[in-house]
């Protein structure tokens, strides 16, 4: 017996629903989970989305989401969102204690300072790949590990905080933490960013020759090199402009949240956007429900963990299994499933 | 103590050795799935179910070996899924593979907390022991650090030509290494490239389990969430390193092996004063170093990452 996926007629309500046939059969896998550990996944599911809406994951969620988006539409496989994150939040951290900086610059200085550290550490997996042709997968994958630890030694040592002594960096300054737009909640600048980024993000890949030509680039590089494109440059672009929003995440999580840098200033963030820009099937205004529902899934995960004892770690469960899901379900809506006993023939027109 | 005294003992050696067999069981595992051509990232998320399986059976039964035999069991299931998903519905590979490590390693914790519980000390289980081997074990230097080794580092030491006989000595390796290649002229010649890929892959899944098992039914007797801590892309790495042959995979394997005992004498002695992460990520800064000196050679399977499609040819 065996499987053979055939292309399907376009039907974009199929499509349409796509994702949320995804969510729902995740959702199911998942609460099967819960029951497995005594507790009612209704109740489970609503701690996790009462928790969850607007919380403050929502941020890094999204601009990594479009880190990942764009890598992806341009195929290259950028691993490495965790790690251009954390460099990102080091450059907005050591940014934002400067004394040294008028005040209303900091912020602005930390923005792109953070864009630009998760754009040079981008950099360099693009270059090797383009130049040296190592392989993009296992390089960002093991930037993330070094830049991981390189920041937690800084911390434990050269970059402690001098006053209280523990492994984290010394605190911005008051003018440095952005601006928060409604009084108690986490809705700060960074926020904004994000969701400027989307717009941006959306016109770059939909109305400008860079977003067509890393279209076809990823679609195609031999087209594209045949259309006379640089694919060199068009990945490099590619990959400058993922790090950078994966930076700028950095930098949220610092001005907005945490106001110092600490190990772990992205938990997972990097990884979990690749997933949302999958459930955003790659478009940057789906992006923000995706990260929405990702921000639900972990955050939520917390609250519902402490409140009814299901292990928090069901949150990487959902996460990886909603990500299966729904690269199952975007091939579901492309292709008829069949199970066939003999040896595949030419299909029939 | 010198930096060189470090290094200048049996006992280092033998460190070595024990610290790469993880990273042999899981580089011969990729190497397996590359050469079919498929890129295997759920390798991370099969060597930590190979761990959890393997512990949480040898602590019920009280069988290391059956624990051994339920981390195969286990890695080979995963890799069965990842098949289902990356062969016959031709997912995308990188993607695909991190989702099946990201759930499983969301499923692995999450099974053990339910099945140990949280408490301050974890559970452990007697792990092998050591088995000189009868003579070789006799042979100065050599026979301390390659001979007085668990039964599971034999097992490996016997995989690594086992495998390369059967990539490069046997019809089933050379189909296999054909579809890696070229899945549409291993097809012309009569091989099912869907098959040859599925059987990689699982093949590939209890190799992995058998890493995971390694860990902690020899190497530590406890389970521990970072147990796996990164070794599966490390093995991702080395395969390129070792340039897709076993036998040069396997020394990857043993000099990585090697810079993981380094840095850990490095950090035990206190020879050198720097924060102990920064001996952490050496490994994985030498992995990539490594890769940029070997990039002008090393070129994979043609058709690693290309799904195969029968219909499209």
């Amino acid at each position: 017996m065996r499987l053979v996926a055939r292309p399907n007629r376009n039907s974009p309500l199929r499509d349409a629903m796509m994702p949320v046939a995804a969510v729902a059969a995740s959702l199911l896998i998942c609460a099967v989970l819960i029951l497995l550990a005594g507790a009612n996944p209704l109740t489970a599911f609503g701690i996790m989305a009462k928790a969850a809406f607007w919380g403050k994951f929502a941020a890094p969620l999204i601009l990594s989401g479009l880190a990942a988006l764009v890598a992806l539409r341009t195929r290259f496989w950028n691993i490495g969102g965790e790690g251009q994150i954390i460099v990102g939040a080091m450059a907005a951290a050591w940014v934002g204690a400067l004394t040294s900086l008028p005040t209303p610059l900091l912020i602005p200085f930390m923005l792109i300072g953070a864009a630009l550290a998760g754009a040079a550490l981008a950099a360099v997996p693009a270059s090797l790949k383009t130049r040296l042709g190592v392989d993009e997968v296992v390089s960002t994958l093991m930037l993330n590990f070094i830049v991981m630890y390189l920041m937690q030694a800084l911390l434990s040592g050269p970059w402690k905080d001098p006053v209280t002594g523990w492994t984290n960096s010394p605190s911005i300054l008051r003018a440095a933490e952005f601006p928060v737009f409604w009084k108690g909640t986490r809705l700060h600048l960074g926020v904004l960013v994000a969701f400027l980024a989307v717009g941006v993000v959306g016109v770059i890949m939909k109305r400008t020759t860079l977003g067509l030509s890393m279209k076809i680039v990823g679609e195609n590089p031999r087209a594209a090199r045949h259309a006379g494109l640089d694919v060199t440059r068009v990945t490099l672009a590619a990959a400058l402009l993922s790090g950078a929003l994966a930076g700028l995440a950095g930098a949220g999580e610092i001005g907005g949240i945490q106001f110092q840098a600490i190990a772990s200033i992205s938990s997972g963030y990097g990884y979990a956007g690749i997933g949302g820009a999958l459930l955003a099937r790659l478009s940057a205004a789906g992006i923000i429900p995706a990260a929405l529902f990702i921000a639900a899934i972990t955050t939520g995960a917390d609250e519902m963990s402490r409140q009814t004892g299901v292990p928090f770690f069901i949150a990487d469960a959902m996460q990886g299994i909603c990500l299966i899901a729904v690269l199952v379900a975007m091939t579901l809506s492309r292709y008829q499933i069949r199970f066939r006993t003999s040896p595949e023939r030419r299909a029939t027109p | 103590m010198s930096i060189v005294d470090l290094v200048l003992d049996t006992g280092f050696f033998a460190a070595a050795v024990r610290l790469a067999i993880p990273l042999l069981f899981g580089t011969l595992s990729e190497l397996t799935a590359e050469r079919s051509g498929v890129l295997n990232l759920g390798i991370e998320g099969m060597m930590l179910s190979g761990a959890l399986a393997g512990f949480g059976t040898a602590s019920a039964t009280g069988s290391l070996w059956l624990g051994v035999l339920a981390a195969i069991a286990i890695g080979m299931t995963i890799g069965a899924v990842m098949a289902v998903l990356v062969v016959n519905l031709r997912l995308d590979q990188t993607v695909t593979g991190r989702g099946v490590s990201l759930a499983a390693t969301g499923l692995v914790f999450y099974s053990y907390r339910l099945g140990f519980g949280e408490s301050s000390t974890p559970p452990s289980i007697t792990p092998f022991s050591t088995i000189p081997l009868p003579f070789l074990s006799d042979i100065p230097v050599i026979g301390q650090v390659f001979f007085n080794q668990y039964a599971l580092t034999y097992v490996a030491y016997l995989l690594v030509p086992a495998l390369a006989f059967f990539l490069y000595r046997t019809p089933a390796g050379l189909s296999l290494r054909t579809v890696g290649e070229n899945p549409q002229a291993a097809a012309a010649a009569g091989i099912d490239p869907i098959r040859a890929r599925i059987l990689a892959l699982v093949v590939a899944g209890g190799l992995a389990g058998l890493a995971g098992a390694y860990l902690n039914l020899a190497a530590f007797g406890s389970f521990t969430f970072g147990i796996v801590s990164g070794r599966g892309w490390i093995c991702l790495a080395l395969v390129v390193l070792g340039r897709w042959n076993p036998i040069a995979c396997a020394a990857a394997a043993v000099l990585f092996g090697a810079v993981d005992a380094f840095q850990l004498r490095l950090q035990a002695s206190g020879a050198v004063d720097l924060p102990y992460q920064l001996f952490l990520a050496l490994p994985y800064a030498a992995t990539l170093v490594a890769m940029i000196l070997n990039a002008k050679r090393a070129v994979g399977p043609a058709a690693l990452m290309q799904p195969y499609d029968a219909e499209h040819r």
